[in-house]
């Protein structure tokens, strides 16, 4: 019992680590800020051209894109940008590597997911949009895309949380959020406790969300 | 790129490179699919246990249940992976690499399991157990023969995808030095100086997996004919 409370959950490391791991705590939730977005938004861009293209091939290279990135470990796809990039003479940043790496690999589950919401949009939404005499832009934009998120807004929440999560793997290339902040944390005091300290901020900011992920989820199935 | 021999062929796909260590590579996909199986067995297994337990409605195992779901689901997998892999020697219960990315990435799926069949157990209706019962069956006949058949054909498409991502994450387990794919691929690109094995590594990955996502969409159209 001692050890655990000595090696789990020790109050003076936890007092001693708290700022360090608030500051990476910070880091995790503007690099979810960043790669959220530009996710959702090439996810987005995807699913409207494999619904809205007639063309095959355009139809089978997104879903060529969306396949071979569910196929691939972020992790390998972060290492790969990461070390393999300065053998191309590409020396990018941190940040750059990782919201690259991120954004390759959730626009493909953000794509599935504005995939399903779109088909889930019957036909004639678009039709009556169109012959009020708005352009299919403007259709896409004013009616179909708005009924598509409304249509998948748990999994949308439920993809983005996932990504939250996924920011811990950026600890691999030394990127100073949560999990890295716990483990430089780890190394100096010579004990596990800061790790979890850092799982209770990861329960602290992202439990509610599951809850709320919940509600949403249970509210779809009973319509 | 430095022109002459070092041009992008030579770094990226080095065929001297490949041929030393592609037996590493080998070995590594050997662990990942070992793994990989390990934890979607124990995963889905525990993760129907808790749906059924969950189903006795005794609030009293409901609720660390639901606890635990969540818990599961809220925390990184990589943070559950590296609590237990430096917080298990303090308990006494020192676990080899493989041991505790099986176990970590278990509970992840166990949780993710446990709420779609549960759901899927919440959208048969409640008449169908009832009429079980009234059959003369027992309340965990009435269960495996009546209500779960049924929910997990509802449970299915959402796990498909769920199964895929954590298998997926078998690759963390190269955080703790487990000699799966990256791992070795790390390795042996590090020895080499060369990055032809992480190259080798993605590869590796795709053979294993992008039949599993071809499948996952498959079973997707096949149950929503249904």
């Amino acid at each position: 019992m001692e050890s655990l409370i000595q090696n789990f959950f020790n109050l003076e490391i936890y007092a001693t680590v708290f700022p360090h791991l608030l500051r990476g705590l910070w880091t995790t939730v503007w690099l979810s800020a960043l790669v959220i977005p530009l996710g959702a938004a090439v996810g987005l861009a995807l699913a409207l051209g494999f619904t809205q293209s007639g063309s095959r091939a355009v139809r089978w290279s997104i879903v060529g894109y969306i396949d071979f990135f569910r196929a691939f470990p972020p992790l390998v796809l972060l290492i790969l940008i990461y070390f393999g990039g300065p053998f191309l003479g590409i020396e990018l940043g941190k940040v750059t590597a990782v919201a690259l790496a991120f954004v390759l690999n959730n626009a493909s589950y953000y794509a599935e997911v504005f995939r399903a919401g779109l088909e889930g949009v019957v036909k004639g939404q678009m039709e009556a949009a169109r012959s009020t005499g708005l352009t299919r832009a403007q259709a896409l934009r004013h009616v179909v895309v708005p009924q598509a998120v409304k249509n998948v807004l748990p999994d949308l929440v439920g993809n983005s949380i996932e990504i939250v999560k996924l920011t811990s793997i950026a600890s691999v290339v030394a990127m100073p959020e949560l999990l890295r902040a716990a483990r430089d944390a780890q190394s100096l005091v010579f004990n596990p406790s800061p790790v979890m300290l850092a799982a209770f901020m990861y329960l602290a900011l992202l439990w509610p969300l599951t809850r709320w992920l919940g509600r949403l989820e249970h509210r779809r199935a009973r319509r | 790129m430095t022109g002459g021999d070092s041009g992008f062929f030579f770094t990226f796909f080095n065929l001297a490179v490949a041929k030393q260590y592609w037996p590493n590579i080998a070995a590594g996909m050997l662990v990942t699919v070992g793994v990989g199986i390990a934890v979607v067995v124990t995963g889905t297994v525990l993760g129907l246990w808790l749906a059924v337990v969950r189903a006795l409605g005794r609030r009293a195992l409901a609720l660390p249940i639901v606890a635990f779901a969540d818990i599961m689901r809220s925390l990184p997998p990589l943070v559950v992976l590296i609590v237990l892999y430096f917080g298990l020697p303090a308990l006494g219960m020192p676990l080899s690499a493989f041991a505790v990315t099986w176990l970590s990435l278990s509970l992840v799926l166990a949780a993710y399991a446990e709420e779609s069949i549960w759901a899927g157990i919440c959208a048969v209706p409640s008449g169908q157990l009832e009429a079980a019962r009234s059959t003369g069956m027992r309340w965990w006949q009435a269960m495996r023969w009546v209500v779960l058949p049924q929910a997990l054909r509802r449970a299915v498409p959402p796990l498909t995808n769920r199964v895929i991502s954590i298998t997926k994450n078998t690759a963390l387990g190269s955080v703790v030095a487990l000699n799966e794919i990256l791992n070795n691929a790390q390795g042996a690109s590090s020895y080499a100086g060369n990055p032809t094995p992480l190259m080798m590594a993605a590869f590796a990955y795709l053979v294993v997996f992008l039949p599993l996502v071809v499948f996952s969409r498959w079973i997707e159209q096949r149950w929503q004919r249904r």
